[in-house]
């Protein structure tokens, strides 16, 4: 199978600035065309990661960006895959060109977020498990966050200092990356000082949710050839994995697990099999990253995705953590990006904004948190309701 | 309080609150998987093509799985109890006999300090909100007294 190639990516910085999704994603694509020296002519195919908080026009992302760049007759596909939105509007673009239908796709993603906690959208909806555990519960996506690190101070003795020192780590990977939101460095204490909001996670160490927006200018292989592009960086796998049954880990935003009672044999966890299909994929495993860029929704998270991703084994993450291990400068860095923790949460874009991360890394133009030598490097990201996200990218 | 209010649960059809209130699931008559809530017109068992369920009491006893709390008010739809927020924690919990784990509040006036991994915990019903003539329940996890971890 022949390679889908990066030729190019953008972004518009993430923050609060409160208008218009249509106009990140503009931006962000612009920036990714001019980028990859492709003009928006070029483009057969725009592919949209839709939000679902902005009407109409988000759920029809892609032609919104469409006729937001100038209708030019590509064609076009919008996805929906919650927090995986980006993964999988890259795979409709790769499939497309792998397909052999085009050579030049525009993947595109945007979100302009409300003030707080994300809430389910207004009306009375009972029979929507998202709706109903606000209604009942009053379970917010923090107290999901807040299990898995409860659950780890009690597996593996986890501190909430420990939760601290990922968040205090991140802050100083992101501050001088200038599509952060927060570039604000914070020690341990600091961290500490801040209020609790789901016990053991404060404030602080929850991701917030931001506007922003990214996109990447996707091309085969054979076009990069044809337009001269030196040594460019490699989709080697795009993994979009659903859950195996049954599902044993509570997952936001349901009321309870699977049963196990009809099912003898174990399956891999959710988590570990969606960068497991990517490694597949890409004939490629953990001992070959540079870097990685993990959805830290918490602090505590980001711990347990190290072990998703086979960094180390279940109960070793904080020994990676404070060995310096996944810091810049240590043997595999973690969202070198600054990651949520930096960004906020922007749904649509920021699986693509992993994807920024990873390209900028393996040119070596990510400036101050430049990883030395970066060759191979795995996003891991999971959207509501079943949707993995893993893209490992090589040069 | 002056008016003697009816009762009724937040949710039809989810859990019963007698005196010994318990979490309404169904199983499936092809596989035997339970589920909750109540699965309807298929099964998600991907082994298994059933289509007809019976209703099934879970467990009204489990173990704390993990645990957390709720700080700061939920947003809407939540319906706050009262004009002064009052902190609640919830808890997921294991059941043995189904294998799955259940999410809920914690009893009120639980806080996060009494509860640890492995505890024993019951089901109960109490208040969620309380409208002109109703009190609307809704099943919350209380820790069995005297049961250690
Ligand atoms: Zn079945």
């Amino acid at each position: 199978m022949s390679d889908v190639v990066i030729a190019g990516v953008g972004m518009h910085p993430w923050g609060k600035w409160g208008r218009n999704f249509v106009e990140y994603g503009v931006v962000a694509a612009r920036a990714a065309l001019e980028d990859a020296g492709i003009d928006y002519r070029d483009v057969q195919f725009v592919s949209g990661a839709d939000t679902v908080r902005n009407g109409y026009p988000g759920y029809v992302a892609g032609a919104t960006f469409a006729q937001a760049l100038g209708w030019t007759g590509a064609r076009v596909a919008s996805s929906y895959a919650a927090c995986a939105s980006g993964a999988t509007a890259l795979e409709v673009a790769r499939a497309e060109i792998l397909a052999g239908r085009c050579d030049v796709a525009l993947v595109v993603g945007a979100d302009t977020t409300p003030k707080g906690f994300l809430a389910p959208n207004a009306g009375e909806r009972p029979d929507d498990p998202d709706w109903l555990r606000f209604r009942l519960l009053g379970a917010t996506n923090p107290t999901y966050f807040a299990l898995y690190a409860r659950r780890r101070m009690a597996l593996y003795g986890a501190t909430e200092r420990d939760f601290a020192e990922v968040r205090a780590k991140n802050a100083r990977h992101g501050l001088e990356n200038p599509n952060a939101r927060y570039r604000k460095d914070f020690s341990v204490d600091d961290i500490l000082a801040s209020p609790m909001v789901a016990d053991p996670l404060r404030l602080v160490e929850i991701c917030a949710t931001s506007d922003g927006g990214a996109a990447l200018v996707v091309v085969s292989a054979d076009y990069a050839k044809r337009k001269g592009l030196d040594a460019p960086v490699t989709i080697k796998a795009v993994s979009t994995v659903t859950p195996a049954f049954p599902q044993t880990v509570i997952e936001m935003p349901n009321f309870a697990t699977d049963s196990g009672v009809a099912v003898s044999d174990s399956v891999t966890p959710f988590k570990d099999s969606i960068t497991a299909a990517a490694y597949e994929e890409a004939g490629l495993g953990p001992e070959d990253l540079s870097l990685a860029e993990v959805y830290d929704l918490s602090s505590a998270l980001e711990l347990d995705w190290y072990e998703h991703i086979g960094l180390c084994k279940a109960g070793e993450a904080e020994r990676l953590l404070h060995d310096g291990d996944t810091t810049i400068g240590g043997r595999i860095p973690v969202n070198p990006s600054g990651g949520l923790a930096c960004f906020g949460e922007a749904v649509p874009a920021q699986a693509l904004a992993q994807v920024c991360e990873l390209t900028w890394q393996l040119r070596g133009q990510a400036g101050a948190r430049q990883v030395d030598g970066a060759r191979v490097g795995i996003t891991a990201n999971q959207g509501l309701f079943g949707h993995g996200s893993s893209v490992i990218l090589t040069r | 309080m002056s008016a003697i209010l009816k009762r009724a649960p937040a949710i039809e059809g989810w859990f019963t609150i007698d005196d010994e209130p318990a979490l309404l699931g169904n199983r499936c008559t092809t596989c035997g998987t339970v589920w909750f809530p109540k699965s309807s017109f298929f099964c998600g068992n991907p082994a298994c093509d059933g289509s007809e369920f019976e209703e099934a009491r879970l467990s009204r006893r489990g173990k704390v799985w993990s645990f957390t709390d709720a700080q700061y008010q939920p947003p809407p739809p939540y319906i706050p109890r009262s004009e002064t927020y009052e902190p609640f924690a919830l808890a997921a919990v294991e059941l043995a006999d189904e294998q799955m784990v259940v999410l809920g509040q914690v009893a009120e006036g639980v806080t996060v300090n009494d509860l640890e991994v492995g505890q024993p915990v019951e089901l109960i019903v109490e208040p969620l909100y309380t409208t002109d003539d109703t009190e609307y329940l809704v099943y919350k996890w209380k820790p069995i007294d005297g049961a250690p971890a």
